[in-house]
């Protein structure tokens, strides 16, 4: 039974650091600049530049 | 200074995109094929490679594995390389990943057809097949993180995480769930019995759906949604949090399967709680999903692939809404063993998972084949036939769900069951099944229209199969760079990503799973249970092969509806030597918890079941089981036995030692038992048949609890 409430414990507290570590991010401004990443991915792909001729 | 060329890799695209469409209406037919049989039980021509109990993991598996996985990795291999702005990591782990994941899918339905199963819903592979899926997963995974750490852009967009998500859980699933000791190359026993096998089952179970069609499915809407509307993510911030708080809850709502079951209830609870709030991340990225096209609701109506998206995010949002209303104990006692559930599943596999493959192929083969859609009519057409199909499909099997649960329920005003005949109720709604089934045929109608525009769209074209791009290598940083937040930092770390998602997903699993080995008293032992006989232990593995648990619950729920009708309602100690579980998720016909019972409600003599297997529409017309009459005339395999016995042996099944030696004696014993048994009531059955050997597991069922005294010991002479 000691295991039980040990790992229970120990799961119960890595959770709520978790849960910390998400609000903390929310707060510090984590996800401000969001946009240009969801942007980004709708840009065509550059094409290789054409061969220069001399 | 110029940027360097490199190459997107399409071939390995287009194969498996090819694969999809191949796999998706073979797994259909099966489908359509399982679901006439319903109406038609004479449709499985009696023999043994058509009947339900072996078409229906053939079925599921082809949808979810074959279809679904093909579908994930079509739009995996086009997503990742452009999201990463590099080539996948290596050709060959790619080409291996493809004709790996196809041999898969062949030996797959080979073996189920032959019987060949471990008997565990949507993990039904043996053993040698399942080490093939680990490997061909791994070159999976090595190839994405080979191909993400190798990549030329610093952030990992949303849709990547959600692969890596994929990869990483499906891996740890799949292998927990597979643990299992091999009798032979075909056969295995899982290490898991009883009720810790269907903690784990469902732990798996559920999660293969939600990592399997769930996650990889929103990395793709996240990709595919906005690409084929041409505008952002409607929120980028609500897509992180959808993804951490998805993977986070995702993983604890397995007991949600085993409501009312012989479970320890706080399992339950953990598994309902967690269900309920599922909704939360579920719904957040529907709604990011649907409200990305805010504003360009006029696309919706003009282009074919915008619909099929818009109805596969709807479909989701629907499923994942029902799916925690069915969680709720007090909806589950009506919904679960009915078609409800599979209703449920088909809202999601047709509408989320199809129709967001069909958007995506849609969108993607004109890009593959720089060409447009060969007619959108005919894609118009197939949306509309397949959204008529989803409703056609769904809606009925509420309907018969309800009112079989209603009926299964009903009290006369005496107190006695309404409908004590199971049959009955099966009966009253066939017109639902019926109704089901044409639903199910207008999608694959849909289906097969969409192949042949696929076709045709594919002539117009022309491919490109390396597709040349050009972007700036990356600069590579190490630590965060100033000004820069954590999860910024994380983003760029795949590999630590990925060991963290691991670590949110175990403690949902080890929470739950752990402590069931650790007390004692989650199993209450019963005294008088006891091992199964050899003959019965051969007759469990035949009811095992011929899937019987597809139609066939062994676990009796503690209302008095199910108690007046089956008998005693099932304890966790009745399956503690149940390698593997057999509750069964679906009652197409009655429990067979306590078969075996000779005062109990549902007892029949062995000649009975001598006669049902042999043709059930003679001992009830209106039957849907199928004839199982192979039984009769196959020999019963003992060369196996002793190995059996031996394997149980090393898996804590108290057998005395030495007794694999001496067990085929004890087993023609009792062979010869039921064989004179039947003869005494006119039939002429020889006693190595295999129909012994499942008439004696079928009379086992349940009779442990009313047993006086020890539990049988062995060997079976040593009873008195």
């Amino acid at each position: 039974m000691g295991v039980l409430i040990l790992l229970i414990s120990f799961s119960i507290v890595v959770a709520v650091g978790f849960l910390l570590a998400f609000i903390w991010s929310v707060r510090t401004g984590q996800y401000d600049d969001e946009y240009g990443d969801s942007v980004r991915i709708l840009f065509k792909d550059d094409k290789p530049d054409p061969p220069v001729s001399m | 200074m110029e940027n360097p060329t490199f190459y997107y890799d399409n071939k390995i695209v287009k194969s498996f995109a090819y694969a999809t469409l191949f796999w998706g209406v073979i797994g259909m037919l099966v489908g359509l094929y399982a679901a006439l049989q319903f109406i038609w039980p004479g449709l499985t021509f009696n023999i043994p490679y058509t009947t339900f109990g072996r078409i229906r993991p053939i079925h599921t598996n082809a949808v979810i594995f074959a279809f679904v996985g093909n579908g994930m990795f079509t739009g995996i291999y086009y997503s990742l390389q452009r999201l990463t702005k590099a080539r996948m990591f290596n050709d060959v782990l790619s080409k291996v990943h493809f004709w790996g994941w196809q041999l898969i899918i062949v030996l797959a339905a080979l073996s189920f057809a032959f019987g060949i199963t471990t008997g565990k819903e949507y993990a039904e592979l043996e053993w040698p097949i399942d080490i093939l899926v680990a490997l061909i997963w791994v070159v999976f995974g090595w190839n994405m993180l080979g191909t993400i750490i190798k990549r030329r852009t610093q952030h990992i967009y949303v849709a990547i995480w959600f692969y890596i998500a994929t990869f990483v859980t499906v891996a740890i699933l799949h292998i927990v769930n597979s643990i299992a000791i091999p009798v032979s190359l075909f056969k295995s026993y899982p290490i898991y019995a009883g009720v810790q096998d269907a903690l784990v089952q469902w732990w798996y179970g559920h999660n293969a759906v939600a990592f399997f069609l769930t996650t990889p499915y929103l990395g793709l809407m996240y990709y595919f949604l906005p690409k084929a509307a041409n505008r952002p993510v409607y929120s980028y911030k609500l897509s992180i949090i959808h993804f951490w708080a998805l993977i986070f809850l995702y993983i604890w709502a397995g007991p949600h399967h085993l409501l009312y079951s012989s479970l320890p209830n706080w399992a339950q609870s953990l598994g309902v709680v967690f269900s309920i709030m599922l909704i939360a991340p579920s719904w957040g990225g529907m709604v990011n999903g649907l409200l990305t096209l805010r504003g360009a609701w006029d696309k919706v109506r003009e282009d074919p692939v915008l619909k099929f998206m818009v109805v596969a995010v709807t479909a989701y949002g629907m499923s994942t809404f029902e799916g925690p209303m069915m969680s709720l104990k007090s909806v589950n006692a009506i919904s679960h063993f009915t078609d409800w559930t599979v209703g449920h599943a088909h809202i999601g596999a047709l509408g989320w998972n199809g129709f967001l493959t069909f958007g995506m192929l849609y969108w993607l083969i004109p890009v593959l084949f720089n060409t447009k859609i060969y007619s959108k009519k005919l894609a118009n057409t197939h949306f509309w036939l397949g959204t008529l199909g989803i409703i056609m499909y769904a809606v009925p099997l509420y309907w018969g769900a309800i009112t079989q649960a209603l009926m299964w329920k009903e009290f006369t005003p005496e107190g006695m069951l309404r409908y004590p005949n199971f049959l009955e109720t099966v009966t009253q709604i066939i017109p639902m099944y019926a109704t089901r089934a044409i639903g199910g045929g207008l999608y694959i109608t849909g289906v097969l229209f969409g192949v042949v525009n696929i076709i045709k769209t594919v002539k117009t074209g022309k491919f490109v199969g390396d597709e040349a791009a050009s972007a700036p290598a990356l600069v590579k940083a190490g630590g965060k760079a100033a000004g820069e937040s954590t999860h910024r930092w994380l983003e760029r770390k795949p590999v630590l990503f990925m060991i963290l998602a691991v670590v949110v997903i175990l403690i949902g699993g080890l929470i739950e799973i752990v402590p069931m080995y650790l007390i004692r008293s989650n199993i209450p032992t019963i005294s008088s249970v006891g091992p199964y006989t050899p003959l019965e232990l051969h007759g469990r593995d035949i009811y095992v092969r011929e899937g019987c648990y597809t139609c066939h619950s062994q676990m009796i729920r503690p209302f008095r509806s199910e108690t007046e009708r089956y008998g005693e309602y099932s304890k966790a100690g009745e399956f503690v030597y149940d390698h593997p579980f057999q509750w069964g998720s679906k009652r197409n016909g009655p429990d067979l918890a306590r078969e075996g019972v000779v005062t109990g409600r549902q007892y029949k003599p062995n000649s009975w079941h001598y006669q049902h297997m042999l043709n059930p529409q003679a001992l009830n017309v209106q039957s849907i089981m199928p004839s199982f009459k192979w039984l009769i005339s196959n020999k019963l395999d003992i060369s196996t036995t002793a190995r059996k016995v031996k394997v149980m042996q090393f898996l804590g099944v108290p057998y005395p030692e030495g007794y694999d030696k001496i067990a085929n004696q004890d087993l023609i014993k009792q062979a010869t038992e039921i064989s004179e048994n039947l003869k005494a009531s006119g039939i002429q059955c020889d006693p190595d048949k295999e129909i012994i050997a499942v008439i004696a597991y079928l009379q086992r069922l349940g009779t442990d609890i009313t047993r006086t005294g020890p539990a049988v010991s062995f060997p079976l002479s040593s009873n008195k």
